[in-house]
């Protein structure tokens, strides 16, 4: 794959612009191939997914302003929330392209449901958010998002603080604006001090590439109910950070429990809205 | 020409290691390649014989102090045109001895500094300081090999460089083409400012300070005890927009206690040679507040880095150079920061 995208670049250097006028087409050949062996690996060889126009809104820069957080939101209307089981995030041309699955549970509520979180982007790219429904039927949003570096990017601007802070959590609750109480749902915000090392990451130290080490399971509950759980990669932004929505109706505590691929465990909850 | 995405998906191929701490680079890379495509490979194949550094002109050097040299580099984004001569660079003489503090972002311009200290003295350059390890001002350290010079810096910025190294290289390399990044390398310190050291350069003495996390986590600020002039990197921008790649708490914070010590003179890392400290910290405190004001009420209420980017610190829009390239990025790392208080 490499070596065949090297050779059209050659060619297109030598050949100067005729070629690479020409090579839009080629491109875009090769991204709808790329998409189609992703959709089958990740979804099944079988199964349609629809354009998800009124199903869900997917907001991602065009830009992205730093390739290594580049902020995402999925917002899943109050009609459909209910009735969506999964959503998947996905950044087409990363080395681990499924970001994370999010399977929700009976406390994500019936209002609208919104889930933000920050991804790594490794080279410009296609991002899809799927969702899946209670029948089985899937739809899909895409934005393309201009970034690169954002997977082999040193993590941690401030390098010794970030590991001294390993492990931290924090677990916000937000108030619903200026609406009335009367909302099915509230937000709140899960962020947990994690470098999520991506495995193409150098330690400065030994020059060697520092182990993938990612937070790779999260569940979030209300009470004894699930909010959601997600299966997480490489692809989520060091410091993983999932602002969601969660039903208010269900009582007790919110509660958060995030494995790493060590199988560390690190937990935390909160008295907040509806408990 | 805006449009190239199938270009820049052929390029990082080859560029997949690599990343551009500026995103904005991004873009540049693309009209580079387009350049390639029109010069029909040349730029494919490398010069035969590395410039020799006689064959640079020197740089124009302003004399701001009793001994205290200092090159005023351009406010803009690295480009085959300026050769990476994007930031301040300069150099104290004293009778036996010549410190150069930071390099510009090439070869070219350090070799461009190296030929102004011919021009200006005879002693020798025993010591290439950086402020810091960002590109612009470290990439010109290959120039001053020859001299066999301790290279000195913040004790953190060696590592912080060599994580970075490949990247900064290939972000350059793609962005000055081949004739203007010609020879450039990372010449990595091989002398670490843990808090305070003095280098003696003969009837003067210079201090350097190791900051905490500001800028970037190894800020360090260089003081020529003999006139009060301080090589403060960029802890002070002037002109050209504030990039933050460390900690906007421990910028303000340490803006503050600099502010105690009331340099009498600072050499801002991008901006005039020389300014007083209010005329340079001013402003750059201001818009750092700004941000970290605006970023905290968006936190506060729920808000996402998203809308940040769009809102905050957006009253500082008109006061400063290179505003788009930079601010947004400034947003996302502050919001990434401001959000575990």
């Amino acid at each position: 794959m490499a070596g065949k995208n090297w050779t059209l670049a050659l060619v297109a250097a030598c050949a100067g612009l005729l070629l690479a006028w020409q090579a839009p087409q080629a491109h875009a050949d090769e991204d709808a191939e790329l998409w189609e062996s992703i959709r089958s690996d990740v979804f099944g060889d079988n199964r349609q997914i629809a354009v998800g126009d009124g199903k869900l809104v997917l907001d991602a820069p065009y830009r992205a302003e730093d390739a290594a957080i580049v902020p995402i939101t999925m917002t899943i209307p109050a009609a459909v929330a209910a009735n969506v089981k999964k959503l998947t995030l996905i950044v087409e041309k990363n080395p681990a392209p499924v970001v994370a699955a999010f399977t929700f549970g009976d406390a994500a509520g019936i209002g609208e449901r919104k889930l933000s979180t920050r991804v790594r982007v490794d080279m410009y790219s296609n991002v899809r958010a799927v969702i899946e429904l209670a029948d089985g039927s899937l739809y899909m949003q895409t934005k393309y998002v201009k970034a690169a570096g954002g997977c082999s990017a040193p993590a941690l601007k401030d390098m010794d603080a970030a590991l001294a802070n390993i492990g931290k959590m924090k677990l916000k609750a937000f108030a619903n604006g200026s609406e009335p109480t009367s909302s099915p749902t509230a937000e709140a915000q899960i962020m947990v001090r994690h470098p999520n090392y991506s495995g193409m990451q150098m330690n400065q130290v030994t020059g060697l590439y520092i182990p993938a080490k990612f937070v790779e399971h999260m569940e979030v509950r209300k009470g004894d109910q699930l909010v959601f759980d997600m299966d997480g990669g490489i692809s989520l932004s060091e410091n993983p950070n999932i602002q969601f929505t969660y039903a208010v109706g269900v009582e007790g505590p919110l509660s958060v429990s995030a494995r790493d691929t060590d199988g560390k465990v690190f937990t935390t909850s909160a008295d907040v809205k509806g408990s | 020409m805006r449009e190239k995405t199938p270009k820049a998906t052929m390029l990082s191929v080859r560029t997949r290691q690599g990343f551009n701490w500026d995103t904005v680079i991004v873009t540049r890379r693309l009209a580079c390649l387009g350049l390639v495509a029109c010069g029909g490979g040349a730029a494919l194949s490398r010069l035969a014989t590395p410039l020799q550094a006689g064959e640079i002109p020197a740089a124009k050097v302003a004399e701001i102090a009793d001994g205290v040299f200092v090159h005023r580099g351009q406010i803009a984004l690295q480009s085959p045109a300026n050769h990476a001569d994007i930031s301040n660079a300069g150099f104290v003489v004293g009778t036996d001895a010549v410190a150069v503090i930071d390099t510009g972002g090439s070869y070219h311009a350090g070799a461009a500094l190296r030929a102004a200290v011919a021009k200006h003295t005879k002693a020798p350059i025993r010591y290439v300081i950086n402020t810091h390890m960002h590109p612009d001002h470290v990439l010109g350290n290959a120039a001053f090999k020859a001299d066999k010079p301790r290279f000195i810096a913040h004790h953190k910025m060696k590592r912080a460089l060599s994580a970075r190294t490949a990247r900064y290289l290939e972000a350059a390399e793609n962005a000055l083409g081949d004739e203007a990044f010609e020879g450039t390398e990372v010449v990595l310190p091989d002398a670490g400012v843990e808090d305070v050291d003095t280098l003696d350069l003969g009837g003067r003495t210079l201090r350097l300070a190791a900051q905490p996390t500001a800028h970037t986590d190894n800020d360090l600020v260089i003081t020529d005890q003999k006139t009060g002039t301080a090589f403060v990197g960029d802890l002070i921008f002037s002109g050209h927009v504030p990039a933050l790649d460390g900690s906007i708490v421990g910028w303000i914070e340490v803006l503050e206690k600099l502010g105690h010590q009331a340099p009498a003179l600072i050499v801002p890392g991008h901006g005039p040679a020389a300014l007083s400290w209010a005329a340079g910290s001013e402003p750059v405190q201001r818009y750092l507040r700004a941000v970290a004001h605006d970023v905290r009420a968006i936190i506060k209420r729920g808000g996402t880095i998203s809308e940040a980017i769009e809102t905050a610190g957006i009253s500082e829009a008109s006061g400063w150079e290179l505003f788009d390239e930079f601010h947004k990025r400034n947003v996302t790392a502050a919001f990434a920061e401001l959000e575990w208080e």
